[in-house]
Parts: C-alpha cells; sequence; structure tokens
C-alpha cells in the first residue's frame, strides 16, 4: 500500500482492509469513486480487493459483489466524458436486480480489469455493454440457484428486488448473505436468462453520473490531479519539426537552474525533471532556447496539398468494384461530379497530456489516460524490452481526448524519463504547444463524386474516389508509434503499416444505388494524423451528404423527400421523417434571410442513425452569417441512457461545428504555426447555435454505438444550409470566411 | 524565495515561494486544490480560473504576488455548510459535463457572474463563459445552467 499524500477530505479512514487483501489503487480516497456517502443505509464503500482478472469468461472478471452489500462492475473500457460508467452500471444493476445506487466502476487497469482494446470506435456500449450484461445475468442466475438450494424451493418460486431474494413463504435471502464475501468464479456459460426490455426500470432512465458532483466540488479526478510523495515534475522538449536532429545542447545551462533535478539527452529526445512544476517549466522554456537542430522541412505546403495527393497518391484500391462506372453514371439522364476539401484538423484536448510512472526494479506503473491500457502494456513492453508482467497501466480519466490523441505519447515519455529516476513517481504534463503541433491530426482528405440519376429522381450510379493519409497509427504494440521513440539515440522505425479502413468510413452510401464503385488513394503527407473522432466518416458524409444536396436540386425534389425516396433502410426513413416534423420543415422560414440545411447518416453504415437539420442566418449589414440552431433525431436503438446520449450527441454536434466552420491546422515548410488557441482557434460559448436532440428510443433493438454518430452530417448540414443563403454550393472545409466570428 | 499570505477560502495561508511563480501551481501543489486545471498556460482557455475579490482571473500566468492581500476563492470553496452554491447544483442537476476538464473555469465564471448581475440574459451568459475553452462542446448545457442558477426553481 503506498503512502499517498492524500487530498484534504479527512476521510482517510476509508483506506482499510477488507480482512482479504488491501485495498488497492483507491487513489483519491473516494473522490475518484462515486461514492452515494450520504446514504445511511448503504454501508460506506472501500474498494474492492484488488486482483488480476481471471480471464474474459469469469463472471468475476465483470461483476464482484462484496460483503458489505455492494456491486463493482470492472470494464476495459475508459470513460472519456462520454457517460460509460454509468451506462456500463446502469446495464449491471439492470441485469443483476439491484439498486443502482449500490454499483461502482473500475475502469480499464490491467492489474485488474479485461482486456477490452481501445475505447474507440463508438463501441462501448455495444461490447463491453454486452459483456457486463451476460455477466450480470449469469451472477444472478447463479445467486438464484443457490438461494433456491438453501431455501429448498424451486427457481420459479424465488423473487428477486434489490439483491434481495424472496421465496413464496416470505423468506428472504440477500445476495451479499449467499456469496458471504467469496469470489464468483462461475464461467459466463450463455445459458442465464437475459431480462426483456418491457421488464426494464433502470436501463432506459436517466441517471446522473456521479463523477460530475464531485467535479463541481472541485475534487481530484483526472491523472493531473494525482500527486504522490517525493513526485518530481517533467517537462519534454520536442523537436521544431518532424524529423528534426539535436545538433547542440549545453546540459549545464539547465541543470544549473533551481530545483532541477535531472536533464535526460537521449538522441533528440529532451526532458527536463524538477522539484516544483513551475520549475520545471522554467528550466522547459530556457531548454527550448537553447536547444540547437538541423531542422527538416516540411516539403509540401498547405495550398499544394490537394495536388500533391492527386500526384503523390498510390494506385487506388478498390473498395468496392464495378467494371464501368463511368459507362453507367453517363448512361443516366441526368449526371453530376464535385469534389470537396476538408484541411487537417485537431484532437484539441483542452487540458494538455499528463501520464505518471514509476520504475521500481524493473518493474514499470504508469497512471495514463490512455484509450486502451492493454494496448499501452503491450507497447510499453517493445519500448523497454520488458516483458508484459512487469508493467502494470491504470487508466485514469484524462481531458477529453476524441480519439488518438497525445495520451500515449505523454504515457511513453513518462516512463522513459522514470527509467532514469527509479523508485520516484515522475509527472509529465505537456504544454500547450507540445498538444498543438505534435498531437497526430485527423488527416486533410479530397473525395471527388460522381453520379447519375434517372428521370424519377432516383440515383443509379454512383463512384466515390477519396484521397486521404492513414486515420489510425495507434501504438497497439509498435513503439515506433511514439513520437519520442523516434527520437531516442536508438531510435525505433515509425512503420505505418496498412492503411487502415477508417480512410473509406462512411463513404458507401446507405442510399440503394444499383451501380456503384469507390476507390481510395491512400496518400502519406506531410503531417502525423491518425484517429480523430468519426475518421474518415467525417471528410466522406461531409462529402456524400453535400452531394445529396446538390443531387436533389438537380433532380427539383425537396431534400428530406430526395433521401427518403432513395432509402429503403425504415430506420433510416423513421429519423428523416421524424426530424422533418420536429423542425416543422413545412412552415419553414422562406423569405430568403435564413438557410436550412438537412444531413443524415448511420454511422459507420452500422451503428446509430442521426438526421440533422442546420438553420444560419444572414447578419444585417455585413454579409456575413451565424450558425443559429442545429436540430437532431438519433436512432442508437436500445437507449441505455437517454440523457447521457443527448449530452454525448449535442457534443458532437457543437464539435463538428467547430471542425466545420473554424479548423484548419496552419503549417509551414518550418513546422505547425497552430500551436496555441489564437493561432488555432475553436468555437466558443458565443458563437454556439441552440442545440436540440431528440431520440428515438428502440428498447428491442441492441444498443448502438452514438458517440461519433453526429460528426459527419454536422459538417454536412452546415455546408448545405449556407450553400441554400448563398445560392451557390461550397465545397471546402472551413467555411471561416463566410462566418462571423 | 519570498514568503506570501494568501487569503484562499476563507484561511489565511502562508507560503514561501518564488514570487513570479503563477498561483495556480501553488493552489494544485501546496494546498491542494486541484480544481483549477492547466489548461494552456496562457491566459487563453480559462480552466485555471479564479475568484479574486469577486472577479474571475486565469492564474496560470501571472505571478503570484499579484495575489497577495487579495481574497481569493476557488471552486472547492464555493460549497458552504455542506449546500452546494446555486451555479454548482444547476451543473449537476442539467449534467452539464462531458470530460469535465474546463468545468472549473464554466462554473467560476458563472459565479463571478451572477455576483455581479442576477438576472442575466442569454447574451451575457454567453459573453461570461466565453473566455473559458470547452472541447467536448457541452456549451448549451452550460448556458442552460448558468440560466437555471440566477433563477432556481
Amino acid at each position: 500500500m503506498e503512502n499517498f499524500k492524500l487530498p484534504k477530505t479527512g476521510r482517510r479512514s476509508f483506506l482499510k482492509s477488507t480482512g482479504q487483501l488491501l485495498i488497492g489503487f483507491n487513489l483519491f480516497p473516494l473522490a475518484f469513486c462515486n461514492q452515494k456517502e450520504n446514504e445511511a443505509s448503504a454501508s460506506m464503500y472501500s474498494g474492492i480487493p484488488e486482483r488480476p482478472h481471471l480471464g474474459k469468461d469469469i463472471i468475476d472478471s465483470w461483476i464482484r459483489l462484496d460483503a458489505d452489500g455492494h456491486v463493482t462492475v470492472l470494464t476495459g473500457k475508459q470513460e472519456l466524458g462520454q457517460g460509460i460508467r454509468t451506462a456500463l452500471m446502469q446495464i449491471a444493476a439492470e441485469e443483476l436486480d439491484v439498486s443502482f445506487d449500490i454499483c461502482h466502476i473500475i475502469n480499464g487497469d490491467t492489474g485488474q480489469t479485461p482486456n477490452e482494446g481501445y475505447t474507440a470506435g463508438s463501441n462501448s456500449v455495444e461490447g463491453s455493454g454486452s459483456a457486463i450484461r451476460q455477466a450480470a445475468a449469469e451472477a444472478k442466475y447463479f445467486l438464484i440457484q443457490e438461494a433456491s438450494r438453501k431455501l429448498e424451493v424451486s427457481i420459479e418460486q424465488l423473487n428477486v428486488k434489490d439483491g434481495i431474494i424472496t421465496g413464496p413463504k416470505g423468506e428472504k435471502i440477500s445476495y451479499w448473505q449467499l456469496l458471504e464475501g467469496k469470489f464468483l468464479e462461475g464461467e459466463i456459460t450463455g445459458e442465464a436468462p437475459i431480462k426483456s426490455p418491457e421488464t426494464h426500470n433502470i436501463v432506459g432512465k436517466s441517471f446522473q453520473r456521479a463523477e460530475i458532483m464531485d467535479m463541481v466540488l472541485g475534487k481530484p479526478h483526472f491523472v493531473h490531479d494525482l500527486r504522490f510523495p517525493g513526485m518530481l515534475h517533467a517537462r519534454v522538449i520536442h523537436p521544431p519539426t518532424y524529423g528534426a536532429k539535436l545538433r547542440a545542447f549545453d546540459t549545464d545551462t539547465i541543470s544549473q537552474m533551481t530545483g532541477v533535478e535531472k536533464v535526460i539527452i537521449d538522441g533528440s529526445f529532451i526532458a527536463v525533471v524538477a522539484k516544483r512544476e513551475y520549475q520545471a517549466i522554467k528550466a522547459w522554456k530556457k531548454a527550448q532556447e537553447i536547444a540547437e537542430w538541423d531542422i527538416q522541412k516540411i516539403k509540401i505546403n498547405q495550398t499544394e496539398i490537394f495536388a500533391d495527393m492527386e500526384r503523390n497518391s498510390n494506385s487506388p484500391q478498390e473498395i468496392e468494384k464495378h467494371p464501368n462506372i463511368k459507362s453507367a453514371i453517363s448512361k443516366s439522364p441526368k449526371t453530376l461530379k464535385s469534389t470537396y476539401q476538408k484541411p487537417y484538423t485537431m484532437h484539441g484536448s483542452t487540458g494538455p497530456g499528463c501520464a505518471l510512472a514509476k520504475w521500481d526494479a524493473q518493474n514499470l506503473t504508469v497512471w495514463s489516460p490512455t484509450q486502451g491500457v492493454y494496448p499501452l502494456q503491450n507497447t510499453l513492453s517493445n519500448l523497454f524490452d520488458l516483458e508484459k508482467e512487469k508493467i502494470r497501466c491504470i487508466g485514469m480519466p484524462g481531458s477529453g481526448c476524441y480519439g488518438h490523441n497525445s495520451a500515449d505519447d505523454v504515457s511513453a515519455e513518462a516512463a522513459l524519463i522514470a527509467k532514469h529516476l527509479p523508485e520516484t513517481h515522475i509527472r509529465l504534463q505537456w504544454m500547450r504547444e507540445n498538444e498543438h503541433k505534435w498531437e497526430p491530426y485527423g488527416s486533410a482528405m479530397q473525395i471527388s463524386l460522381e453520379a447519375g440519376l434517372n428521370d424519377s429522381g432516383k440515383i443509379t450510379s454512383w463512384q466515390t474516389k477519396i484521397w486521404s493519409d492513414t486515420h489510425s497509427t495507434r501504438p497497439n504494440g509498435k513503439a515506433g508509434h511514439y513520437i519520442s521513440a523516434r527520437h531516442l539515440e536508438n531510435p525505433f522505425e515509425f512503420q505505418k503499416g496498412g492503411f487502415s479502413g477508417g480512410s473509406y468510413r462512411n463513404a458507401s452510401p446507405l442510399y440503394k444505388i444499383p451501380e456503384r464503385e469507390l476507390l481510395l488513394y491512400n496518400y502519406d503527407g506531410p503531417l502525423r494524423t491518425s484517429a480523430l473522432r468519426g475518421l474518415g466518416a467525417y471528410g466522406n458524409i461531409f462529402a456524400l451528404e453535400s452531394f445529396m444536396d446538390e443531387l436533389a436540386a438537380l433532380a427539383d425534389v425537396d431534400p428530406f423527400e430526395f433521401r427518403i425516396n432513395n432509402l429503403d433502410n425504415g430506420r433510416a426513413i423513421a429519423v428523416i421523417k421524424t426530424l422533418r416534423e420536429k423542425c416543422n420543415w413545412e412552415k419553414r422560414d422562406k423569405s430568403g434571410q435564413v438557410g436550412y440545411g438537412l444531413a443524415f447518416a448511420q454511422y459507420k453504415n452500422s451503428a446509430a442513425y442521426f438526421a440533422v437539420l442546420a438553420e444560419i442566418e444572414m447578419i444585417e449589414g455585413n454579409e456575413k452569417f451565424k450558425l443559429k440552431n442545429l436540430t437532431s433525431v438519433i436512432d442508437a436503438g436500445q437507449c441505455i441512457n437517454p440523457d447521457g446520449l443527448k449530452n454525448q450527441t449535442e457534443g458532437g454536434m457543437i464539435q463538428s461545428a467547430s471542425w466545420t466552420i473554424l479548423e484548419a491546422v496552419q503549417y509551414d515548410e518550418n513546422g505547425i504555426t497552430s500551436k496555441d488557441w489564437n493561432s488555432y482557434p475553436i468555437m466558443r460559448t458565443k458563437d454556439v447555435p441552440d442545440i436540440e436532440v431528440h431520440i428515438i428510443n428502440r428498447p428491442e433493438e441492441k444498443p448502438l454505438g452514438a458517440g461519433e454518430a453526429a460528426q459527419g452530417p454536422v459538417a454536412a448540414a452546415i455546408v448545405n444550409s449556407l450553400s441554400s443563403l448563398l445560392g451557390k454550393r461550397v465545397y471546402e472545409l472551413p467555411l471561416r470566411k463566410y462566418f462571423d466570428t | 524565495m519570498k514568503s506570501f499570505d494568501f487569503h484562499i477560502n476563507g484561511k489565511k495561508e502562508s507560503f514561501e515561494v518564488d514570487p513570479e511563480e503563477p498561483l495556480l501551481y501553488i493552489l494544485r501543489d501546496e494546498f491542494q486544490l486541484s480544481g483549477a486545471k492547466f489548461g494552456c498556460g496562457l491566459q487563453q482557455c480559462g480552466a485555471c480560473m479564479v475568484l479574486v475579490d469577486g472577479e474571475s482571473l486565469p492564474t496560470c500566468l501571472s505571478p503570484c504576488e499579484n495575489f497577495e492581500g487579495k481574497t481569493i476563492e476557488t471552486i472547492e470553496g464555493l460549497q458552504k455548510d455542506n449546500n452546494l452554491h446555486a451555479v454548482q447544483k444547476a451543473f449537476v442537476e442539467l449534467q452539464a459535463a462531458q470530460c469535465g476538464y474546463c468545468l472549473n473555469g464554466m462554473v467560476i465564471s458563472a459565479v463571478a457572474l451572477l455576483r455581479n448581475n442576477q438576472n442575466p440574459s442569454e447574451e451575457e451568459i454567453k459573453d461570461a463563459l466565453n473566455q473559458v475553452i470547452c472541447r467536448c462542446g457541452t456549451h448549451s448545457r452550460f448556458i442552460k445552467a448558468v440560466k437555471r442558477a440566477s433563477n432556481p426553481k
């Protein structure tokens, strides 16, 4: 047990032993563990004995019932602000038939939780949620069988409510009495009955996220807030450009500064370590000034990027093949061709990357805001040539990441630095410009679309061509994906590997089109790129749904009607029709002063259905526009937590509006020039439109990933709305010059 | 190094420190007040705000000596006698947070606004929160929460 420096909460007594094992990493005694401490009825929750999970097939790997009347859910997924903790606890409470208030949850920790890869692709409710539901059902099934034996009555005669099993004569026994603190090591057989949706009374209701209470009270919550005795603060000095090499560095100048404990130079990797955080920052500033670099220029500038894509891409991958699509299109009575472009965009996390690391003898512990603790463990194992078993990665909430941001890089760097200072907790936090300049961006993309229409407004043929750099360079086992591993004296080579399917995500129209072709031109671009919320779906839906509006105009059909006419998917049609109704489409302002734009997509063509209408107003006397309203309808199947779903969807809509109107990473031959919020502005409160989200709940359907559903459609809706006001189409993002910002 | 007396959340706290060190690091590392966050270190994002004589101000850049003798309130000090401040209450009720990293700046800006203007218009609320960067896109809930806090039900 570590003797942590505790926040002054006056609740140290919570760190207690259960009598079996010491409670493990109870990092912020209770601030972090969602306590419902005011409830006198439940005894205080003191965490669960820490032990490695025993495989995904064991109930106990997902659900633990302690002797004190609590339920602890374990998930390999991370809380990223999407509310997954609450949703997964709701699923567990529902299926177990216990009160939500006694549930707790532990997120990704290689020392405790199952390996569920990355928290990405809007998969957590579909993946982890279904595993937890199954485990909870098995646990309940097992407990009812136990009760049946103890009470000597058949299973059919037993009822369960709030974890209490009642027999026909009113005899009662609780789950906790049955278990007496023992682990549920039964296997998940798949035989336990799953509750039918009409009996649900926890799933489908809005439960509050307990951590929001902690946040408004200013309690420690983030990896940034962790403090350990003797902890030192570190900063890294990144090269001025990709591939730059350190030529000279006067270590003594930095070592002599007040509070500096260590200056690390390993090839072109530079880090400073100091007692106080501000001393580390001063050393970082000085080190930036004195470091001398051999700069490698960025060869392709911003104005050439799309031309370079066309010149220097590989021959296309045929994602959907057609023997002669050009001929199919040209046979149609009406044809259209358009090309769309989106620039590099940033994750732009509000809080810069931060991680802690500590080496003890040959063992490494890392506290990380990563989206995947097991992939992190795997990659650190490669970086240090160390057995995985000697590395523990503990997932901690970070600032919202929206994909592969700095979280993994900063974790690896913290471990690299800590290796030089054994037995010491090293806290590394990036500075703002580290974050802006070194995170992997969402790739710039060019999308060229061509289609044919028949006389009744049906799309007959469609060709998509995409030019894009990769949308995934996550470091899943390969240390060369860590930016600083490439800068070491003995560098790890970065192998981009296969271009992932992320580039053509959502490029294939959901519309029923008999003849189609999809070509992907993989491009090795000048900037570092990886997964940003929605991956290629953002650019692809922006293009596809812009083009749908152009085709609707060509067919002279109302945009709602045109989409409905070209769909045969009932749920897709339902979200579009519901949106038409919710936004009073027939009664819209037709004065010409207001622009409306519709867009629709089913994320990944397999997850949530989402339709949105954007409303833009002209600002009198200045020829600029203002985004006034975004109204949307989402069908994410069975809705676990309606308010949580709305919150995440609203957020996706505003974030996408910001990308669409304002954002483009700026760079020149000497490096990235978007280095802070002035040089890379994002949407602030004054420019935020009114937001409305309507849910179509389908309790009988499986839950569908929703976290990225809004990104692409909102872009197209804004472009469609703006184009209708301008009276001409807009093909390039961002739309900044048109807006009053 | 110099010794300073800070008045934080109703208490006098003394600390010896480099006078140019920004207040943020002292709050977080010495007084375990980690509600205020480092966001940019450039006074551009508002993650680090506290109330200084009632006004919401960033703490990431300005030397701590500038705060001596001033009344400092942090998000941790808003709750009085176990009762949430109306702004805190409204943020919880409306679940106005996603990742929550910006929440300190939003809450502190809202408290400062409502102390000067008990019934702000939507435009005034947007103005007051504009200095705080939120990347999750929770703005519309923040605006609603401040409205609710100004007119508690």
